[in-house]
């Protein structure tokens, strides 16, 4: 068993500010824990052990028919002519779709309304669809994909960055900021050119962070029916039910009210599930078309189609220090490969240089990011939405600092890390921050002041930081309402039922809520029936995605659960004959706090209410803290509070081959609080793989055939075989420190785990190696060819680095100027253009 | 547009009953148990050999069910699945010890681990650390990192050795 | 969901039945034993035989012995599991044969996959091993058929995108047990409906991804593998691939030794895999009549690393690959020596003592 720290919550009551603090004490007597903080079998787990967990795929309905998509075999082309009558003369063949079925465009973002369910006049990567093919089984609606004729008219590919900064034709899409540019912003946050001058040394680097992905072990599948009261019913694996439910009302043209959107438990999701998908639109409209049921189930390779993974990006970070290596000034550029469809992409380029100031302090900071279209799949939000790549390059950058200024790099970070309550540079304001303690964790564990730069060549340790949200602060399209709403109902026969829009995509949303209910109300999470997922019948939230369940639906159902109890409490009290304030609610009972023996059991409690108020039923719901950035684009990368990590990685590199073997991990994670022990460390253990893949073996690589011969543009391995997700032979040994740092925005203090840890890893794997081998690789992954590479390249009198030689030229945009609150800022840009009086959301 | 043959009528032994039912034989076992008996706890992810989750057993050696012509078991193999790990309303030590220590988190590639943990520890009821990883080696996760699969594992193992003494000393 | 396309399934009891079976099939039928390989194949629409003609009933295939001059004889329908655990192969002379077989794939491949299927392993290449979607967007290459169901070497024409200009197929033959069986001079037996022959496993190869199995007829069946008594013998066999399961190998180095007084090496076998469309057999002979000292094991590795002619088409850069090679050799020579294990023998060679 790895240590941790959760002993029950047991500094709940005591911690310095938790009079202030509204939800960080518990349910039961005196604000002890009835369950927040034990160890305890989430509330899905039996039916994910018994297979009866239903996954989108396992749902059948009576006459169901199954759709296949036929896709685009080549990267860039305009679609002349489709002709399906040969594949509608078949008999098994109930329907054919194409663009101008669906014709209505859709897209995640209000700024990037360019996806069509089925390609309307132009392909943009090899597998976007341009047909649909409904038939009775799945074989023939497969086969009868050969009897569709498509004429195509080819245009010349745009392969990457570098193709679409320098041909603006043909172009991928006819918005965006010009040519092939999708977006480009900049932001400067002080005198960062005068700050670098000002520095004692600056520092330059710049590196590249390939694309990767999801790889969820379910694929994509979704149902679609017309129910028997003509609704459109959708069942899917989404992580953002909601969202998908305004795609379809768009898309398909109509009200809200007649669609049904039913989010299924996703078998792994990681941001891979969260645009609405094509073959969602599609089958839906299938459905309305054939008045049957539809399925559609992608296979791996179309898994990979839909990607919306992690984005490529290359970077330029010039930073400036004192001799003591204090930052006095950072700017960071970013180039990013955003594939063929806008996504998250806006919010993705944002998120790049969003949170560069909230682990350390920053006092001046400017950022300037680039997302160009490409023919590739979109990339999206992948587990760390954007914040990935430059907490990469800026945690190797600091290694490198460290090493030059001859300074520990952990002595580095601890003398400048951002304080608790803090406004940073780029007006994120800060929570709690355990960040301390979770590198001292980790320094400690690891023995790092024995092992940095001590240990014999060829084998090295690597440290490094980061810090994730906790929820994005706006939701995806403008609006003034909550961003999750709970719905409790109680019955007299003891029965708790909570709705909720969450989706359970593993990392324990269900469990959540449950925990939530149940410990204000003190009866067993087991208790609780959990309906979430369905627009139809939950009320609405945002979905899986920015780290926001735990946060935001978890403040909901604690308002719920309290606005229960409440109801509950004064029928008690008055029929136990004490004051109310005496009502604890604690195992199933509802009792005097003084004399605990004299109570109700909960079943009891409740009649009581019930007959006193009616039918008992309450909603809770939260909001965000309203941010005080006010710039334009100051709009993400605000969260109610952030979590920390710290990690070290011990590898061993073999200097013949490159070969690098991650011999142990250590990772600090600040939750603020663990509300079930157990799944909290699942989500660090499950970051750290995933982040291992990252480092080491995954990356979405795209084949272009010689030009001359062929015009192909092909992701490179599209199976799980070649993509190399890490087996249990690859997993090294981890330990997990839970640091549990209270925040008073957070459910009884809980911050978020689910994507966090994973951020340290790539840049501690790649730090570890130079500790290892004094070789650089400032690229992601780091693969022993690299590492070669770069020994070959020291060998020769090099300097022993491998990664992108430049940066290219960008015609930035005159940048937005916010003067950091120390320089008497208020949030605003002093050269912004008036405009209405909102904040705006990237997604604007 | 397929010249498919005639279905053919077998019979499958699953989890410990006969199963009478019609496919083609390029069925997979995959495919029959999941379309054909209703079995939806096996899962796929690749349908290529390449993930494990449609991983299930065949006369106890766990073999992946999309690479396995459903025509080649209906000799009287014993097909275990997922579904039948349970006996009555009993879970199985690891399904209890899968879902006590966070074995599962979207639980989907959970039925593949748990049948070849099963017939792992049927062969080697008390494995290392190593043994294990290595005989669950063919099964991917991408949720959980695997090392709380590990000690759910060797949990079951303890918990099936102790049980297994009990009913000894019992006798 | 991948699925298999329709085909006439015909299930033998004898090893006679399943020669007739092929040979009456002609060159819409093949065969079918673990289905680990043409499965996959099948699905992504790579081969569409007509008639598949499934061994698993042929008991004959699965028998196993030791002879009285102590040579070896394993069944062709030998799971790779089986063949790893089979006591007749326990001795450390046939350590590169079981590790071979125990570093296949995965543990449930393993248990289903069969030696022989191993043997006649389709060739691999990364612009081949794909749906047939993703082969019509590069329109396909001289190995891949062209459109649905078209049967496999009708297509002759077309590009090979590894290597464009080339007459060639360069996909590569990636078994892990056929480098050992060679480092173990092994034989095979192959069955047709108008007899048998024996002949070494290094005849059945050619060094052409499209025709990389030309010295087994079409008609005969692969069934049983002879390995002989290697008195005094060791050997080793090591892989590289970037995980520690699943992945097929993108090199391996398969070696046999036989060390007389003083660590002179008596007798010498090296094999590359994956490094071509057929497993190299290296010449051994400035190993011989010497001691295994770490200069000769260097010179040695350098010859060997010549012909390994690594391309484009497998996990990782070619340049590493073919740059690897020496150290996989090296690494595997200083294994037989008596070397500690390092950290490459670790990820490369490690295989657990196999279960009983
Ligand atoms: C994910 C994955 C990973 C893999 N990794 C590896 C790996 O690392 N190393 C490796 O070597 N292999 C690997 N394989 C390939 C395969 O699993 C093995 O090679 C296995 O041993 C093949 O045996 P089989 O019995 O399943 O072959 P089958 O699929 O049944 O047959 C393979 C070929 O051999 C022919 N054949 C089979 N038996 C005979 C016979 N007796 N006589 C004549 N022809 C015959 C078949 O017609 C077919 O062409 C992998 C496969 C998958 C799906
Ligand atoms: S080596 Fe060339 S011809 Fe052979 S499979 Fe690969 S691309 Fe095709
Ligand atoms: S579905 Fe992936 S191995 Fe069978
Ligand atoms: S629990 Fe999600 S893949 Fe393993």
């Amino acid at each position: 068993m790895s240590p941790q720290e959760h002993e029950g919550g047991s500094a709940a009551g005591q911690h310095a500010d938790a009079h202030k603090v509204s939800h960080t004490r518990g349910g039961g007597p005196g604000g002890a824990f009835n369950v927040v903080g034990k160890a305890r079998r989430r509330v899905d787990g039996r039916a994910k052990v018994t297979g009866q967990t239903r996954f989108a795929d396992d749902l059948v309905l009576p006459r169901m028919l199954y759709m296949k998509l036929l896709r685009s075999p080549h990267p860039h082309a305009r679609i002349v002519k489709i002709d399906a009558s040969r594949a509608l003369a078949h008999p098994s063949v109930k329907c054919v779709l194409t663009g101008k079925d669906v014709p209505i465009p859709y897209g995640i973002l209000p700024v990037s309304q360019d996806e069509h369910a089925l390609c309307l006049d132009k392909v943009r990567h090899v597998g976007d669809p341009v047909a649909a093919v409904v038939a009775t089984t799945e074989d023939e609606a497969e086969a009868a994909l050969a009897l569709v004729d498509v004429e195509y008219e080819l245009l010349d590919t745009i392969a990457d960055p570098e193709d679409a900064l320098s041909k603006p034709e043909p172009r991928i899409h006819d918005y965006g900021d010009d040519g092939n540019v999708h977006k480009r912003v900049a932001f400067e946050f002080g005198d960062v050119e005068a700050g670098l001058a000002a520095s004692d040394r600056v520092f330059e680097d710049v590196l590249f962070f390939e694309g990767n992905t999801h790889l969820p072990i379910e694929q994509h599948a979704t149902l679609a029916a017309v129910d028997e009261n003509g609704r459109v019913v959708v069942y899917s694996s989404t992580q953002t039910p909601h969202y998908l439910h305004r795609a379809l009302v768009k898309a398909l043209g109509l009200p809200g009210a007649r669609i049904r959107v039913i989010a299924t438990p996703n078998g792994g999701g990681f941001g891979g599930k969260s645009d609405p998908f094509n073959h969602e639109v599609a089958a839906a409209k299938a459905a309305l078309v054939t008045g049957r049921p539809v399925k559609v189930s992608l296979n791996r390779e179309e898994v990979f189609y839909c990607h919306r993974g992690r984005h490529p990006v290359l970077m330029r970070f010039r930073t400036g220090v004192s001799h003591e290596g204090k930052l006095q000034a950072m700017s960071l550029e970013t180039l990013l490969d955003g594939g063929a469809y806008g996504s998250y992409g806006v919010a993705s380029t944002f998120y790049t240089g969003a949170l560069q100031t909230v682990t350390y302090q920053v006092p001046r900071y400017a950022f300037r990011g680039c997302r160009t279209f490409t023919n590739k799949p979109a990339c999206g939000p992948k587990r760390g939405h954007g914040t990935v790549q430059p907490r990469f390059g800026q945690e190797v950058q600091l290694d490198k600092i460290a090493v030059a200024l001859g300074k520990d790099p952990a002595d580095l970070r601890l003398m400048q890390l951002a304080q608790a309550g803090d406004l940073t540079a780029n007006y994120l304001k800060l929570g709690t921050i355990g960040l301390r303690e979770c590198i001292e964790k980790v320094v400690e564990g690891s023995g790092w002041r024995d092992k940095w730069q001590k240990l014999p060549y060829g084998k090295g340790v690597g440290l490094a930081c980061s810090s994730y949200l906790c929820g994005a602060g706006l939701p995806i399209y403008w609006n003034d309402m909550p961003h999750s709403g709970v719905q409790l109902r109680l019955d007299r026969m003891g029965g708790v039922t909570c709705f909720c829009g969450a989706t359970e995509i593993g990392q324990g949303s269900d469990d959540v809520l449950a925990n939530m209910v149940a410990e204000v109300l003190g009866i067993d999470p087991a208790d609780v029936q959990l309906v979430t997922g369905q627009t139809d019948v939950t009320p609405i939230d945002l979905g899986s995605y920015s780290s926001r369940v735990t946060m935001m639906a978890g403040n909901a159902a604690i308002q719920a659960a309290e606005r229960a109890r409440d109801l509950i409490a004064g029928p008690a009290a008055k029929k136990l004959g004490i004051p109310r304030d005496r009502v604890a609610f604690q195992d199933r009972r509802v009792f005097d706090v003084e004399d605990p023996s004299k109570g109700l059991t909960f079943e009891e409690a409740i009649v009581v209410a019930e007959a006193e108020h009616g039918t008992l039923g309450t909603v809770g719901s939260y909001k965000p803290p309203q941010s005080p950035a006010k710039f334009k684009g100051g709009g993400v990368g605000p969260s109610p509070t952030y979590s920390y990590s710290a990690a070290v990685v011990e590898v061993e590199v073999d200097p013949a081959t490159g070969w690098i073997h991650v011999e142990k991990i250590w990772i600090a994670h600040d939750i603020g609080r663990a509300l079930n022990p157990v799944l909290a460390r699942g989500q660090v253990e499950g970051s750290v793989y995933m982040g291992l893949g990252e480092a080491l073996y995954e990356e979405s690589a795209f084949r272009r055939l010689p030009q001359k011969l062929s015009r192909a543009n092909v992701h490179k391995f599209p199976s799980m075989l070649e993509y190399k997700s890490p087996t249990t032979l690859d997993m090294p040994e981890v330990v997990t420190y839970i640091v549990e740092d209270p925040d008073a925005q957070g459910p009884f203090g809980a911050k978020e785990v689910g994507q966090g840890p994973l951020l340290p890893i790539m840049p501690a794997v790649a730090n570890a190696v130079f500790d290892a081998v004094g070789v650089r690789v400032d690229r992601c992954p780091i693969t022993p060819e690299d590492v070669l590479r770069a020994l070959d390249d020291k060998a020769k009198g090099g300097a022993g680095r491998v990664g992108p030689a430049a940066f290219p030229a960008i015609g930035w945009p005159e940048p937005l100027k916010v003067p950091p609150p120390w320089e008497g800022g208020d949030g605003t840009a002093v050269n912004q253009k008036p405009r209405r009086s909102r904040p705006a959301a990237a997604g604007k | 547009m397929m010249d498919m043959p005639p279905k053919e009528l077998h019979t499958l032994r699953v989890n410990g009953e006969a199963l009478e039912v019609a496919f083609w034989p390029h069925r997979t076992l995959l495919e029959v148990l999941r379309e054909d008996a209703g079995l939806t706890g096996t899962k796929h992810g690749c349908e290529l050999g390449e993930c494990g989750a449609c991983a299930v057993l065949v006369d106890g050696k766990p073999v992946l069910s999309c690479l396995q012509l459903a025509v080649e078991c209906v000799g009287g193999q014993e097909v275990t699945t997922v579904e039948g790990l349970a006996q009555d309303n009993r879970l199985h030590p690891l399904q209890e010890a899968f879902a006590d220590l966070g074995g599962s988190q979207c639980g989907y590639c959970t039925p593949g681990f748990l049948v070849t943990a099963k017939a792992f520890l049927d062969e080697r009821p008390r494995p290392t650390r190593e043994e294990l990883k290595e005989a669950l080696s063919g099964n991917l996760c991408r949720c959980t990192g695997y090392l709380q699969i590990f000690e759910a594992v060797e949990q079951a193992a303890e918990r099936m050795a102790e049980a297994g003494r009990a009913e000894e000393q019992g006798r | 969901m991948m699925r298999v396309p329709p085909f006439k399934y015909v299930a033998p009891k004898t090893i006679a039945e399943a020669a007739r079976a092929l040979r009456d099939a002609g060159p819409e039928g093949m065969l079918l034993a673990g289905g680990t390989d043409l499965l996959p194949n099948m699905k992504r629409r790579q081969q569409t035989p007509k008639v598949v003609i499934g061994l698993s009933a042929v008991k004959d295939l699965r028998a196993s012995l030791r002879g009285a001059d102590g040579a070896v004889t394993l069944g062709a329908g030998l799971s790779l599991t089986d063949t790893a655990r089979s006591p007749l192969v326990a001795d450390a002379a046939y350590r590169a044969l079981t590790t071979a077989a125990s570093k296949v794939a995965t543990p449930h491949i393993q248990a289903m996959g069969t030696l022989g299927g191993n043997l006649c392993l389709d060739t691999r290449c990364n612009y081949y091993d794909q749906n047939h979607e993703w082969r019509q967007a590069i329109d396909f290459c001289k190995k891949a058929p062209g459109p649905h169901g078209t049967a496999q070497r009708e297509v002759t024409h077309g590009t090979c995108w590894v290597a464009p200009g080339s007459p060639r197929c360069w996909a590569v033959s990636s078994t892990d047990t056929a480098p050992a069986l060679v480092a173990l001079g092994a034989e095979v037996t192959l069955v047709s409906a108008d007899g048998e022959r024996r002949v070494p496993v290094l005849s059945l190869y050619k060094n052409d991804g499209m025709d990389y199995l030309a010295g087994k007829r079409r008609d005969e069946v692969l069934t049983a593998v002879h390995v002989p008594a290697l008195v005094g013998w060791r050997s080793t066999y090591w892989k590289l691939r970037r995980r520690g399961s699943f992945d097929f190998p993108v090199l391996s180095v398969a070696a046999a030794l036989r060390l007389g007084p003083g660590g002179v090496v008596e007798g010498a076998r090296v094999t590359l895999g994956s490094v071509a469309s057929c497993p190299l057999e290296v010449t051994t002979d400035a190993l011989v009549g010497r001691p295994l000292t770490d200069e000769a094991i260097a010179a040695f590795a350098d010859h060997a690393a010549k012909p390994a002619r690594p391309l484009d088409n497998t996990d990782y850069h070619l340049s590493w690959r073919k740059r690897v090679v020496r150290e996989y050799v090296v690494g595997a020579l200083r294994e037989l020596r008596g070397d500690p294990p390092g950290l490459l023998a670790r990820s490369a060679a490690r295989v657990l003592p196999v279960l009983a």
